[in-house]
């Protein structure tokens, strides 16, 4: 199993100009961890929605790569997400699930892939065209590989320890960090 | 009366306002009230139709759509408002533009009770998360009362729902 700082890390090591949706809770701290950046779009709400605000943008920007890092939690409450993304097939996108089998915000009570449910059967079966589950650390410069170059829709089960790792906050103004990003990408219209 | 003849006129006046207002994706949740719209979004190479397992999907897309520079519209019946509570949050915190056109059930000469318990708090439920409402009621208002609220979603980042009413869309006719 991985630590989780350490594999967000390794994967956004020299991101270029990847586009990066963070769950809430602690995908956006990990992320935050890595390096503020503003092509991350922090989300402290919005659950279940991570993947669905990553098939916008790779709608909308087919040129450039888009990299979802979200938990389990967030990933199983938009599970149907998955099979949206099927049907669109967007090839510039890539969704890790930064699974500790656990609800870390709210106890560390489990959730259903501790119980087996498997998410990568899951996306196969939802026609991503490829799905992997990785336990070390070893494996993150190949899923670093995924998010620029792989075929999507990618999806990747990481599997990390649930050990307490420190709370890194980044901005909690969504306007901000919409702003930030639009502007960073030369999204705005007028 | 089937879906299509009641359909006729008012959908395409729609769809010229997200022409002119330059949607590029949209979301939706098959719906006999929107098929005609859904119909001529899928058939335009220049939006990317999203068909969606829930509501909210839609309302997540809608940002991520926004967040790469296009407009995106939702279609969605009154039941799946109920559906996007939560998701709605999304386009407040932030302030991303949100257009919906929801098609009512539940509030005239609706066969089904189960319509009614949610599409009697549709526009209170919008109003709570935000939304700017504007009813439609006949077919001659759609394409001024679209455009203005096509205007006021994109001109200030603000969230606006279009409810077209049940007698608008007609009644859901029932056959064995």
């Amino acid at each position: 199993m991985m630590e989780r700082r350490e594999f967000v890390r390794r994967l956004l090591a020299g991101r270029g100009d990847l586009l990066v949706v963070c769950g809430l809770g602690s995908p956006t701290y990990d992320v935050a961890a890595a390096g503020d950046h503003p092509l991350n779009l922090y989300l402290w709400g919005a659950m279940g929605g991570a993947a669905m605000i990553g098939l916008g943008l790779a709608l909308a920007r087919p040129d450039r790569r888009v990299a979802v890092l979200t938990g389990d939690g967030e990933a199983l409450m938009g599970l149907g997400s998955l099979a949206t993304i099927g049907v669109k097939q967007p090839a510039n996108l890539a969704i890790v699930v930064l699974d500790n089998q656990h609800y870390g915000e709210t106890g560390m009570q489990p959730s259903h892939t501790s119980a087996g449910i498997d998410l990568v059967a899951t996306a196969l079966a939802c026609k991503f065209g490829q799905a992997r589950a990785i336990s070390d650390i070893a494996d993150a410069g190949a899923v670093r590989d995924l998010l620029h170059g792989g075929r999507g829709p990618i999806l990747v089960q990481a599997r990390i320890a649930n050990g307490d790792t420190p709370r890194v906050l980044p901005s909690r103004d969504g306007h901000a960090i919409k702003l930030r990003f639009v502007e960073a990408l030369g999204a705005i219209r007028r | 009366m089937d879906d299509r003849t009641c359909n006729v006129g008012w959908p395409d006046a729609i769809y010229a306002q997200f022409r002119r207002i330059g949607i590029r994706q949209v979301g939706y949740v098959p719906d006999a009230g929107h098929s005609r719209l859904i119909e001529l979004c899928v058939g335009d190479p220049d939006i990317h139709d999203v068909v969606l397992t829930t509501e909210e999907e839609g309302v997540a897309l809608a940002a991520g759509a926004a967040l790469g520079g296009q407009r995106a519209a939702l279609l969605m019946q009154s039941s799946g408002v109920g559906n996007c509570i939560n998701m709605f949050s999304l386009m407040k915190n932030c302030g991303f533009a949100c257009l919906t056109l929801v098609t009512m059930r539940g509030e005239f000469g609706e066969f089904n009770p189960w319509q009614v318990p949610m599409g009697s708090i549709t526009e209170a439920s919008l109003k709570l998360c935000g939304f700017l409402t504007y009813r439609v009621e006949n077919a001659a208002d759609v394409e001024d009362i679209v455009a203005a609220g096509c205007d006021m979603a994109f001109s200030g980042d603000l969230q606006v729902a279009i409810l077209l009413s049940q007698r608008l869309i007609g009644r859901k006719v029932w056959t064995k």
